[in-house]
């Protein structure tokens, strides 16, 4: 694959560097027509040529016993416990679970955030009256909470949840806030100008120019609510994905975690997409290339 | 018709950027103002259209005192402005949300004809050039049909083809259904080819320096001598409101010295 791809670039520069008559000329402008056309299909191919060489590399090493690999487990292995995982069942349960965890928390702390981070945006007498509080929690390090969520809720999903939602509030809250206040004031006055009712005035201009800074922040949201609920699980949790590294920690199963750690990369990941997806079709206008 | 009646503007922080200004548009007369930066040009014409409404006097529609944005009056940026989430046909259509949808659509489609631009309907106002856009937004304007149009530069940021070609346009738009015309302006050779009459003002605080009519048969050829008399006649005016704005300027930081003096 990676070979093909250096072929199609190397086959690309060549064209665009010959110069020459008019026949030449033709099959410059075709190979670059044809290098570009694919050239979404390869570049991506680039990326992979650093992991998909090391992966083959590590393989081999342990494969011809220059080293155990029994602290770093080989791809091969990895993929044969992450198989074994999913075919007991252990894998989809504990996948679900953390889901739902994140799920709830990133809800709460989304619907906390934009209820508050619109208000604080749009009203300069709620910004000033929560914001210094707010500003002030967000110095914590979320972390620091567990202990008193714990002593408050309890070590089962209410103190998970929490902790997981603090996560989310904040890049929602700063996110939106900044977002409703650098709304540009011109077209705020063309939304005036045609006598748009305050109501109007939300949903036609101001929630469209807000978008696609909330959606950004959203999405480092639900990046901060995986990491959170990792931190939640590790302290008490007999279930999760969290769950399954601290197992493969205590009973010396490095390949168990490793192939915890790629589930959470792919659901991750997912979720992340599934975001992006669900936003994009109020975001196409941003997506515009400026023709002129 | 639209009556001014000494409107001035004094902003909360103390600046009197207006100090009365008087005057009356016919219905369909094209009046441009004109005048140094700083004269106030902007804060009449942002009075008029009730978005900053003046503080002091009354400006009149029909009798009726404009005290915030009214739907009788349209107003076109220095900017386009078009909403960068909506395609241009629903830019163009936007002042008429309160009307039925096959009558929206119906008049946008007729719109974008007569500005040229049917064939962008469907195109995200980023992918417009400079002209393009600000002629959706002349379109945008015209659509609910305003007694009066107010244009506060709204060439002064195109290229100087672009600049004349639109003003043509708008000459041909206005043709249509004669709205009244106020366009400020800082362009002398704008204002003549589009004004029955010329306004200059004068800075600190702004107010009316000279009324010049422009009584040249249309359409008006910039080449002309008819058109250089004016355009001089004018000029003298501005250079002359300017003087006494520089005569101003030069009595502040002797004021300034003697209450340095003072201290």
């Amino acid at each position: 694959m990676s070979l093909v791809a250096m072929t199609v670039v190397a086959e690309g520069t060549s064209g665009r560097d010959s110069t020459g008559a008019s026949p030449a000329a033709t099959e410059q402008a075709a190979a670059t027509s044809w290098s570009r056309k694919w050239a979404h299909l390869y570049w991506p191919v680039l990326g992979l040529i650093l992991p998909v060489t090391a992966a083959v590399a590590w393989e081999i090493i342990v494969r011809f016993g220059w080293a155990s690999g029994r602290l770093v487990p080989p791809p091969s292995v990895v993929f044969a416990t992450f198989v074994d995982l999913a075919k007991t069942g252990d894998l989809q349960r504990d996948t679900l679970v953390t889901l739902g965890r994140v799920t709830a928390g990133f809800g709460f702390g989304v619907a906390a955030a934009t209820v508050i981070g619109a208000a604080a945006g749009y009203s300069p007498l709620i910004r000033r009256l929560l914001d210094p509080t707010l500003q002030a929690l967000r110095a914590i390090p979320s972390i620091a909470w567990v202990p008193l969520f714990i002593l408050w809720l309890g070590i089962f999903e209410a103190s998970k949840i929490t902790l997981i939602a603090v996560g989310v509030f904040f890049p929602v809250y700063l996110g939106l806030m900044g977002a409703i206040q650098s709304v540009d004031r011109k077209l705020v006055e063309v939304g005036r100008a045609y006598r748009l009712t305050d109501v109007e005035m939300v949903y036609r201009i101001l929630l469209p120019a807000v978008l696609p800074a909330y959606v950004i922040s959203l999405r480092s949201g639900l990046g901060l609510g995986w990491m959170f609920v990792v931190a939640a699980e590790f302290m008490g949790a007999s279930e999760g994905l969290g769950y399954l590294l601290i197992d493969g920690q205590q009973l010396g199963k490095p390949a168990e975690i490793v192939a915890a750690i790629v589930a959470f990369a792919i659901v991750g990941k997912a979720s992340d997409w599934l975001v992006a997806l669900a936003a994009a079709p109020f975001l196409r206008w941003e997506d515009v290339v400026r023709q002129n | 018709m639209l009556v001014l009646e000494r409107v001035g503007k004094t902003y909360p922080n103390g600046v009197h950027a207006l100090g009365g200004v008087t005057f009356t548009v016919d219905p369909g007369e094209i009046v441009a103002v004109i005048g140094g930066s700083g004269c106030g040009k902007s804060t009449l014409l942002r009075a008029i259209s009730g978005l900053d409404p003046a503080s002091e006097g009354a400006v009149m529609l029909d009798g009726e005192r404009i005290t915030a944005p009214h739907e009788k009056i349209g107003i076109i940026f220095q900017e386009p402005r078009l909403l960068p989430w909506l395609k241009v046909a629903g830019n163009v259509g936007f002042g008429l949300r309160r009307r039925s949808q096959p009558e929206r659509a119906q008049r946008v489609a007729s719109a974008l004809n007569r500005v040229g631009l049917a064939d962008k309907a469907n195109v995200w106002p980023r992918e417009l050039s400079g002209g393009q856009a600000q002629r959706v937004a002349i379109a945008r304007a015209l659509v609910p049909r305003p007694e009066v149009l107010l244009l506060d530069e709204p060439f002064s940021a195109l290229d100087a083809f672009t600049r004349t070609d639109l003003q043509d346009h708008l000459l041909d738009l206005w043709a249509d259904a004669t709205p009244t015309l106020v366009l400020v302006t800082h362009d002398v050779d704008e204002a003549i080819v589009l004004a029955n009459r010329v306004m200059v003002m004068c800075q600190r605080p702004g107010r009316l320096f000279d009324e010049i009519a422009v009584d040249l048969p249309r359409p008006r050829d910039r080449q002309s001598a008819a058109f250089d008399f004016v355009k001089r006649r004018v000029l003298t005016a501005l250079d002359r409101s300017l003087d006494r704005a520089a005569g101003d300027a030069g009595e502040e930081p002797k004021a300034e010295a003697g209450a340095a003096m003072w201290w």
